[in-house]
């Protein structure tokens, strides 16, 4: 919870999860360019999401913060995926 | 505002404490309750002109064809009404303003977690309310697209759309300051003994809306941006034209905008949960439902947004969705206003200002709330979208609850801390005049709208004349009710009686300091011992 605590990630650790992130970019661009119909946007917003929680977990260390931080912030990040599912009912079935 | 004009009772309150009664004593003090103070003005002004512009509105109306103003100058009018009471009044009026002055003292803390912050909120809020009010007077004039801003016509108007917008952006980083700023204090700052469970009611439902004011405004943030972008940029991204879509801007709007009701009225809860016992001289009912139920409606309130949008062409399965969901917002708000009548119930009511003022919110409230539904209901709502009645049920909830609450709030909590009180009878006069002006204002609109009377036109067909003539008379008896209880209000905070630690033997620890309170509030930091409606624990008969 403290900011005190300063936890230090490897420079191994940070190139890895910058690997991934690129791959799933990449992965991105596969998923726009397959003829999934609606799920296009289902399959684009899930590894964003994936990428987001990434960032946020490690380069963001909220991986290594107390309990209470982390639920706070989950609360917030569900919230707007609700927003934006809720969104959907609208866009897909018009 | 000029603290030297009052002479609070006790020489260590906060009134004294920098030594210097200049302006700068308030606009760089980092102190909750003199922010809360420069907050409750502050609203408090932009609330008295948005008032005369409402009365300007009713006086066009009153009959047909013109009367004062042109159809341009209507639009305006009805425009910065809406955005100025809604954008400057009653979204900062509870957490601004007696959030700031009451909550720290509730839950027994010196200050709130970021006092820097805190007075960094009200600086952007004057410095967006400054923006608005230069946007009205600049460019191509005041804003004509009506408070919700809606594309395409937003993108298209000529008047000074762009300034406003980008006013009203600002006025949102302030709203989610505070917000953040409250849930940190919440949770870090609660005295020793200060368990949820006796968290006072009204800090429960800051908490729910502190939480909305952090998740929603963002939203509406980046919808006022992209308004901008349509203008300046022309991206397009609410253009057919180009591949946009219209209607998204209206979901993104009410994502905000609909879950800013409850963070007008979440609040206004929170004060009537507070005098209600406190006149009752009972503890509340129901407890822990009524804290639930604050973060129930701020949590399904913020899925409801939708039926704003039933006539806009959305999805049929959309609209099953939010017309259920907004069914169930009724539940959480119901149980409120039945365990409020339940405290009522066999309690030794005392009928003074404050309590009046909680009274009339359940009445006006379950108006508001129960024509709702009707709106809510996506068959009826068909009937009576954008009419009338969608104004009056609007006034009902947000004016006579929300405004009402307001106008107990500042009755039961300025006392506190001014140290001197109101007369009694001229206040229980001017409630009820508002109370007889507003239903005659709001109710006879409600039916103007059933018989099917658009909003938003400065005319209407000749049978619409005599409703419109009653509604009007009724707003002139409700501003002689307001302009009654601010003089006799602020009459009694410079110059009225003395009051005591607790006037009206409350058992939450804002009672338990002096009047007004000392800069850090408590001499030591207390311990609490008992829930905040434990009557009898806290030494009261």
């Amino acid at each position: 919870m403290t900011e005190a605590s300063h936890h230090i990630i490897s420079y191994r650790k940070l190139t890895a999860v910058w690997g991934v992130l690129l791959l799933l970019t990449a992965a991105t661009v596969v998923v726009t360019r397959l003829d999934l119909g609606p799920y296009k946007i289902v399959g684009a917003l899930s590894i964003a999401c994936f990428k987001a929680g990434l960032v946020i977990a490690v380069f963001m260390h909220m991986k290594y913060e107390g309990r209470l931080l982390r639920t706070l912030l989950f609360i917030a990040l569900v919230t707007l995926a609700i927003f934006i599912g809720f969104t959907f009912f609208d866009v897909l079935y018009r | 505002m000029n603290s030297s004009e009052y002479s609070p009772a006790t020489p260590s309150s906060f009134w004294n404490d920098t030594g210097s009664s200049g302006i700068t004593a308030w606009i760089f003090s980092t102190d909750h309750k003199r922010i809360g103070l420069l907050y409750f003005w502050s609203v408090l002004s932009f609330f008295l002109v948005a008032v005369v512009l409402g009365l300007l509105l009713r006086i066009e109306l009153m009959a047909p064809g013109r009367t004062i103003m042109g159809p341009e100058t209507y639009n305006a009018l009805f425009t910065v009404h809406g955005a100025i009471m809604v954008f400057l009044f009653i979204i900062p009026g509870f957490p601004g303003a007696f959030g700031n002055l009451v909550m720290p003292i509730q839950i027994g803390a010196r200050d709130v977690s970021f006092p820097r912050l805190n007075l960094f909120s009200w600086w952007l809020y004057m410095i967006g309310a400054a923006v608005i009010i230069t946007a009205l007077f600049t460019g191509g004039g005041a804003p004509d697209t009506g408070w919700t801003f809606y594309v395409p016509f937003s993108a298209r108007s000529g008047t000074n759309v762009s300034l406003a917008v980008f006013g009203v952006f600002i006025v949102g980083f302030s709203s989610i300051v505070t917000g953040v700023n409250f849930v940190t204090t919440i949770h870090r700052l609660r005295a020793p003994g200060m368990s949820w469970d006796r968290l006072p009611l009204f800090v429960w439902s800051l908490y729910a809306t502190a939480w909305v004011q952090i998740l929603a405004t963002p939203i509406l943030g980046i919808t006022l941006l992209l308004i901008i972008a349509e203008r300046v940029l022309g991206v397009g991204l609410f253009d057919p034209v180009k591949g946009g879509d219209p209607v998204m801007y209206q979901h993104l709007f009410w994502i905000y905008s609909h879950p800013a009701v409850y963070i007008m009225i979440l609040p206004a809860m929170g004060v009537i949960s507070e005098i209600i016992p406190v006149f009752s001289r009972k503890p509340v009912f129901g407890y822990k439902m009524i804290a639930f139920s604050s973060i129930a409606i701020a949590a399904a309130g913020s899925l409801v947004w939708g039926h704003h949008m039933f006539t806009s062409g959305i999805s049929d399965r959309a609209i099953l969705i939010f017309s259920f969901l907004t069914f169930v917002v009724a539940i959480p708000s119901a149980i409120k206003v039945f365990n409020w009548v339940s405290t009522l119930y066999r309690g030794s009511i005392s009928l003074e200002a404050p309590m009046l003022y909680a009274l009339s919110f359940i009445i006006l409230f379950s108006i508001g709330g129960l024509t709702g539904l009707i709106l809510g209901a996506a068959a009826t709502d068909i009937h009576v979208h954008d009419t009338h009645f969608v104004v009056g049920h609007f006034h009902y909830v947000i004016f006579g609850g929300s405004g009402f609450a307001l106008f107990g709030a500042m009755h039961y909590w300025l006392p506190k801390f001014y140290g001197r009180r109101y007369a009694e009878k001229p206040a229980v006069v001017a409630w009820g005049l508002m109370f007889v002006g507003f239903n005659i204002t709001y109710f006879t609109m409600m039916v103007l709208g059933m018989k099917g009377m658009p909003r938003r036109y400065y005319d209407y067909l000749p049978e619409f004349a005599p409703l419109n003539l009653v509604a009007t008379v009724g707003s002139w008896i409700l501003a002689v009710g307001l302009v009654l209880m601010l003089v006799n209000l602020i009459r009694g905070l410079r110059g009225g009686e003395p009051v005591g630690d607790n006037p009206w033997g409350g058992a939450t620890l804002e009672w338990t300091v002096p009047s007004p309170p000392p800069t850090e509030n408590f001499p030591e930091e207390p311990v609490v011992t008992h829930g905040p409606y434990d009557f009898s624990k806290s030494g009261m008969p």
